[in-house]
């Protein structure tokens, strides 16, 4: 078995080696000025998903995009004489796809961090944010440092991760998206959120939450800048001129002030270049992580497991002996967790029931996987119950036994037989489903992974070791299964065909 | 020990069993034979309340069965701890032993501690030759052992009448004989039984009446000598020459 590992282990570098070893073929270096000028056309990547003021679909009329961002990167493009043309991409994903060539630069909320700049050119910048920490109003947090001890909540991949990372004892909370930080703040799920001004002053201090404050001064202050791909110099040097010529002739302002994010730090040149965050390598620091996050994955998944395996079972027992009202009850069960996605089942666990009950992350994690797999185990054992042959039940009856003693000594353990094979199946699958939970703040394998790539800049290594984690949980596993199988198979073995 | 009262079965429209009255003594073999389709196993499976039934009474080991009892009912499952049943395809639970499908029942339903349960199966195995076999699972028998099995499974039980309905049909012709050597000792031992065959000879060996059924009804109810060779109906005279020219 164990060499049965190494094995698939070994097979799985060398194909990963192989992908990285770079099939793809980059697009030609520096020559992406004159490629745009020839075109008459600039294509800029951005995420809609970031939302309004940045990049947004017109609520008015959801086919056209507009926001302060394309206005920018409209007026940049008319300064170099051509049409901008915005092209779709995933916001994590926006520095590789540039590199990649889906698009000629990126404008959509990058800062300018050391990271960054190592790895692509960075324009001047067009907007300057400040880092703003939010509390509930009454407590007595004035900065990160006082918060030592608490939770700190942010998006994932901003410059407020490292930065919360840089003051030892704050335990960074990470969210995916605006509202849920704000949300779990306002629960007293964590004591702090950290993000840029724009962000705070839309979703997080606003009427709309009147237990939020912010505090007053920036944490840190950050810039937003044009992504250009490494090489493009002559283009770098386009752009930062279109950029201070609109800083230059009022242009700039007038369309931030358009979005209302004309302020006082805009007049308030040369900031700090951002935050470095600190030098990761794969120390056995990160090793404790990445093991930490595995147990993390495990135990979400066995404990998901033990609410799914009985609660299945009584839904399959409910469909398939119980009256017609159960029956129906069992069925709408398991059509409606079957029929909507777990992700939103999370949600609606961890945010929406928050002011009925106050689940942690990893209990709510954990009920909402455990409760969507129960709806498919109920089907797993429903159609093992029915392959059970007709007369098994009826001896059973004849012996003189109740419905719950045949149930309970006669078709459960029969079918449970049955459903072996499936179920081991579905759990392997649970485990990697699992990953789903990091939507609601848990940091889990997969997360883990997505951290630690953007630490060390690179997906090799984080994904191999992610990999390996979940085989080295869910192999052993599928092996245990297989001997239970095999000692239990009896008549079950196969037939030659 | 069972007396059968104006009983009736309809499926839809079709009449199953129609106006059957019976009664059978205690020690009484019944040898219960007739054309497939006939009703033989409904009557059988009717006993015990495996089959309900439209109208009439049933009155066996100190129960009255009438139409619509709720499966449920505790007075059915009290029924069926004195009335054993083995069936043509023995359905053995294949996740037990051998001891453990004998155990089961007498443990859940009345109670008995396993280890008193244990040593009483193990006579029943030793009774029906099968002493040596008490761990293995039924997939590792044989048809015949399987049965043979699942009557010890139904005599653990201490049943007063025991049915058997075509226990001897799915099996080998040379497993045939170990299973209806068990049957004839149950008879010499003087239990109450009832059961479903084709096997004329062993009818004739064992029975002490022949029921010949047809079409719903006990066409002809006698010793077994006088019904198969002398024969009084068409059915009856029918049926057994078919046999015979076999």
């Amino acid at each position: 078995m164990q060499r049965l590992l190494v094995l698939v282990v070994l097979a799985l570098l060398a194909l990963l080696a192989l992908l990285a070893s770079g099939c793809g073929k980059e697009p030609a270096r520096g020559a992406t000025l004159a490629e745009v000028r020839q075109r008459g056309e600039i294509t800029w990547g951005s995420d809609i998903a970031g939302g309004e003021p940045y990049v947004y679909e017109d609520p008015e009329d959801t086919s056209r995009i507009i926001g302060f961002e394309v206005d920018i990167m409209e007026a940049i493009a008319r300064r170099l004489g051509v049409r901008a043309k915005r092209v779709q991409g995933h916001w994590p994903n926006l520095v590789p796809s540039l590199e990649r060539g889906d698009f000629d630069v990126i404008l959509n909320g990058l800062e300018a961090t050391p990271e960054r700049r190592e790895r692509i050119l960075l324009s001047a910048p067009y907007f300057i944010y400040g880092q703003t920490l939010a509390i509930r109003k009454g407590d007595p947090y004035r900065s990160l440092f006082d918060l030592t001890g608490h939770a700190v909540g942010t998006l994932s991949q901003t410059q407020a991760v490292d930065i919360i990372n840089l003051v030892k004892g704050v335990e960074p909370r990470i969210y995916e998206g605006n509202e849920e930080p704000y949300q779990d703040l306002e629960r007293g799920r964590v004591d702090g959120v950290l993000l840029d001004n724009i962000i705070a002053d839309r979703y997080g201090c606003t009427p709309k939450r009147p237990q939020i404050t912010c505090v007053p001064y920036d944490v840190a202050r950050g810039v937003y800048v044009v992504g250009i791909r490494a090489g493009d110099d002559e283009l770098k040097a386009a752009i930062d001129g279109a950029i201070a010529a609109m800083r230059a002739d009022g242009e700039l302002e007038r369309i931030l002030r358009r979005a209302s994010l004309w302020d006082h730090r805009q007049a308030e040149p040369d900031t700090g270049t951002g935050v470095k965050a600190p030098q990761r390598a794969i120390d056995p620091e990160m090793l404790g992580q990445f093991l930490t996050s595995a147990w993390v994955t495990l135990e979400l998944s066995v404990l998901a497991f033990l609410i799914a395996v009985p609660l299945g079972l009584l839904l399959a027992i409910a469909r398939v002996y119980g009256s017609l009202p159960v029956a129906v009850a069992a069925r709408v069960y398991i059509e409606l967790f079957r029929g909507t996605p777990v992700l939103l089942q999370l949600y609606v666990l961890y945010y929406g029931l928050a002011s009925v009950i106050s689940l942690g992350p990893i209990e709510a994690g954990v009920l909402g996987l455990g409760l969507n797999y129960a709806a498919y185990e109920a089907e797993v054992y429903r159609g093992a119950l029915l392959a059970i042959p007709r007369g098994q039940p009826e001896a059973a009856r004849a012996l003189g036994m109740s419905p719950l003693q045949t149930l309970r000594h006669v078709m459960v353990p029969q079918a449970l037989r049955i459903a072996l094979p499936p179920m081991t199946n579905d759990f392997v699958s649970l485990l990697k489903d699992s990953s789903l939970v990091s939507v609601i703040a848990v940091i889990e394998l997969t997360k883990r992974m997505t951290i630690a790539s953007s630490e060390l800049r690179g997906w090799l290594l984080p994904g191999l070791m992610c990999a390996a984690l979940y085989l080295v949980l869910s192999f052993p596993l599928s092996e245990l299964a297989r001997r239970l199988e095999r000692r239990l198979a009896g008549d079950q073995r196969p037939h030659a065909l | 020990m069972i007396s059968v009262r104006t009983l009736c079965k309809r499926h839809g429209a079709r009449a199953v069993l129609e106006q059957v009255s019976a009664d059978v003594e205690r020690g009484e073999t019944i040898a219960i034979v007739g054309p497939s389709g006939g009703g033989k196993s409904t009557l059988l499976r009717c006993l015990n309340y495996l089959e309900t039934f439209d109208e009439g009474e049933i009155r066996i080991a100190g129960t009255t069965l009438v139409p619509r009892m709720s499966r449920g009912d505790v007075r059915l499952r009290e029924l069926r701890t004195r009335v054993g049943m083995v069936f043509q395809q023995f359905n053995l639970f294949p996740h037990l032993t051998a001891l453990d499908n004998i155990t089961l029942a007498p443990r859940v339903v009345r109670g008995i501690e396993r280890a008193r349960a244990e040593e009483r199966a193990r006579e029943l195995l030793d009774k029906v030759h099968l002493g040596d076999r008490a761990g293995a699972f039924p997939h590792e028998l044989s048809g015949g052992q399987q049965q043979r099995v699942a009557i010890a499974r139904a005599l653990a039980q201490e049943p007063e009448v025991m049915l058997f309905d075509e226990p001897t049909s799915a099996l080998d012709p040379e497993m045939r004989d170990e299973v209806m050597e068990v049957i004839r000792d149950l008879a010499k031992g003087g239990m109450t039984m009832l059961v479903v065959t084709h096997e004329m000879q062993f009818a004739s060996d064992i029975a002490s009446r022949v029921w010949v059924i047809d079409q719903g009804g006990i066409a002809e109810d006698g010793a077994p000598a006088r019904v198969i060779e002398e024969p009084r109906t068409e059915v009856a005279r029918e049926f057994f020459g078919r046999l015979r020219r076999r």
